[in-house]
């Protein structure tokens, strides 16, 4: 009844090509970045935007990037936190060596070293595919984790490990408290996420598809590989970069390789599939999950058992909730939040009549 | 010379531990074509429960037993709660299952058997010997023979009986196997309790070598590399790569480590598999795919 594209005519390709066709999610969208841009940084206390909000942003960001590249372009990589630290690294080694480089303009250098990185470990999959690409990216994500805790250079030397990342300036603005840093990680993910929304319905969005539904066929309808499969894997790094240039500099206010381990590179890996294979809104749903489930079990436990539990368990029942969610999740919903929000969309569409 | 004897042979008897849990890995995937994530998890699940055990004081061969008992549960437990509504599923899903699957053995593992660092006495001698003047350590030679008998069993159990032959039917084809009256569910359990009882067996000589903790989880993730260098199908594949992995490894911290500042072990067998996928991108022992469109 409320939302329906019944009487909404598409008069022009113009129209018919916008990214929201129907009016009801263009008044949404505006009123989910009204709130995200103007209300919450007037209200939003401080555990909410940098307990939850920022990592949640930026994670959402890493997330879109590894999706890229596996939900989209269906190269599977386990690596994801290696190049994130690629983008840490570089925007921590731009801010020293060449501090009059703006921030913004660092961040972004630091996504195309990245990007240059994840192209280099993206050459392999021209010629491995499947599980053995997937086990063959742990490669990269091991020899970067090395490569900033063993050689100095990268980290000036630092003797403890873990560097303080450079305070963020940005036009003379000290960007010092939650809401100032909430912003400035909002608007990159926003100009990121509709970059990449419109860059999967472009001639290289599709593809990719192409190359993730059946890499052979592709190649025979004249879809060149090596382009479209070292594209998927430069974009996918650049996203990662920047997301990993925020974690260090916007939300842990350091840089240390350790933030960047295995256990990062498979808790993305968590949110693609749990929020959905190849779509951009399950992204953001899916690291919005991941992020809130540990905070609502511990609150839930402490309701449950109060403190009657024995030291130490609480993380272990944790982790068995999470891991038994994901395998739930694949059983009933393979395709993932993206995939129940469609179904709601679409029961919407009828409400309150059956038909 | 006789220095590189020594690490080359110290290398070997270090892969054959590798090749232990790329075992499990390869039964599992020849068998069901999930790649299996969780073995490591699994590994660390029987040395604690055994080591648990025993501490709860059950003689050795009881506490054996019983975790092994436990392990063929787990194995039932998991084919009939993960593996049987994900049939037919993208590779990818089942292997994101398997990862679901780690945290959830893990969790357990650790919640209920502690976290905390358990010591592992399996009583054998941890001495070393000269052969020819090259130091070999007793307890290496005792695990390579333990792991050449392991494969020896299985080699003739996937040969000469009849569930072996069910397995391999069902590694070849699903559909086939299915259509002349092979229960897969059953195979999947078979498969997944021996995976369960190798795991038992890799995670005693890995905890008496390291003690039983958490880090055995992360250990095992080197067996990845193995299997890629010798096929995921390949049994033969999973000793001679954990060999190659083993002795390359050994012999590049020693030689290229000082170049390059040391701790090289934690990745060089991925970069040295990925070069050798670039040569023979199905592994050394692998089934060669054809592509069709």
């Amino acid at each position: 009844m409320l939302y329906r594209e019944a009487g909404q005519f598409r008069t022009s390709y113009r129209a018919d090509q916008r990214i929201f066709p129907i009016v009801q999610d263009r008044v949404a969208m505006g009123a989910l970045l009204l709130v995200a841009f103007v209300a919450i940084p007037l209200w939003g206390n401080q555990y909410l935007l940098s307990a939850l909000l920022i990592p949640c942003l930026i994670l959402s960001l890493a997330t879109l990037g590894l999706n890229i590249l596996t939900g989209y372009a269906g190269q599977l990589s386990l690596g994801t936190a290696g190049f994130m630290a690629v983008g840490a690294f570089a925007a921590y080694g731009f801010q020293l060596r060449t501090p009059h480089v703006p921030l913004l303009v660092a961040f972004l250098l630091s996504g195309l070293c990245a990007a240059a990185v994840g192209t280099a470990f993206g050459l392999p999959s021209l010629r491995i595919k499947g599980l053995y690409l997937a086990v063959a990216t742990l490669a990269s994500q091991f020899f970067i984790e090395w490569l900033f805790t063993r050689v100095g250079w990268f980290s000036n030397d630092s003797s403890s490990g873990v560097i303080n990342a450079q305070a963020m300036v940005i036009a003379g603005v000290p960007l010092d408290t939650p809401v100032r840093r909430y912003l400035l990680v909002l608007s990159v993910v926003s100009v990121l996420a509709l970059a990449a929304k419109n860059l999967v319905r472009s001639r290289a969005g599709r593809a990719w598809m192409a190359v993730r539904d059946m890499d052979v066929a592709a190649e025979v309808i004249g879809i060149p590989m090596l382009r479209t499969k070292l594209s998927a894997f430069a974009i996918s790094s650049f996203y990662c970069g920047v997301a990993g240039a925020l974690w260090a500099f916007a939300h842990l206010r350091s840089v240390e390789p350790q933030e960047f381990d295995l256990t990062r590179s498979f808790q993305i890996l968590t949110m693609v599939i749990i929020g959905g294979m190849g779509s951009v809104l399950g992204s953001f749903l899916g690291a919005g999950f991941i992020i809130l489930l540990p905070l609502l079990l511990q609150s839930a436990m402490q309701g449950a058992f109060g403190n009657a539990l024995r030291p130490g368990l609480e993380p272990n029942i944790e982790q068995f909730v999470f891991g038994s969610l994901i395998i739930l999740f694949l059983i009933l919903e393979p395709q993932g939040l993206a995939r129940l929000w469609q179904v709601t969309k679409e029961k919407l569409r009828l409400w309150p009549f059956p038909h | 010379m006789q220095f590189f004897f020594e690490v080359l042979i110290g290398g070997l008897l270090a892969g054959v531990m590798y090749s232990l849990v790329a075992l499990g890995f390869v039964l599992i995937f020849k068998a069901s074509g999930v790649f299996n994530f969780a073995q490591g998890a699994m590994v660390l699940f029987a040395a604690l429960t055994f080591v648990s055990l025993e501490e709860r004081g059950l003689p050795r061969w009881g506490a054996l037993v019983a975790t092994l008992l436990v392990m063929v549960l787990l194995a039932l437990v998991i084919e009939r709660i993960v593996l049987r509504p994900l049939v037919n599923q993208p590779a990818i899903s089942l292997l994101m299952a398997t990862i679901g699957l780690t945290f959830c053995i893990e969790g357990l593992a650790q919640g209920v058997w502690g976290a905390s660092v358990k010591g592992l006495d399996l009583g054998i001698p941890d001495n070393t010997f000269e052969v020819k003047g090259v130091l070999v350590s007793q307890f290496d030679l005792f695990a390579a023979t333990v792991a050449g008998l392991l494969v020896g069993v299985l080699a003739l159990f996937f040969q000469y009986t009849k569930v072996g032959r069910a397995l391999r039917a069902v590694a070849d084809d699903h559909q086939a196997a299915l259509s002349v009256g092979i229960p897969l569910q059953y195979i999947w359990a078979v498969v997944w309790a021996a995976a369960g009882a190798v795991a038992l067996v890799a995670g005693l000589l890995w905890g008496s070598r390291l003690g039983v903790q958490f880090a055995l989880s992360v250990i095992t993730l080197k067996a990845l590399p193995v299997i890629i260098l010798g096929g995921f199908t390949s049994i033969a594949g999973a000793i001679v790569g954990g060999l190659i992995i083993g002795a390359t490894e050994k012999l590049a911290e020693v030689y290229l480590g000082p170049v390059l500042g040391g701790g090289i072990e934690n990745w060089f067998p991925y970069v040295f598999a990925l070069l050798f996928l670039l040569v023979r991108p199905e592994g050394l022992f692998g089934e060669k795919r054809i592509e069709r469109v």
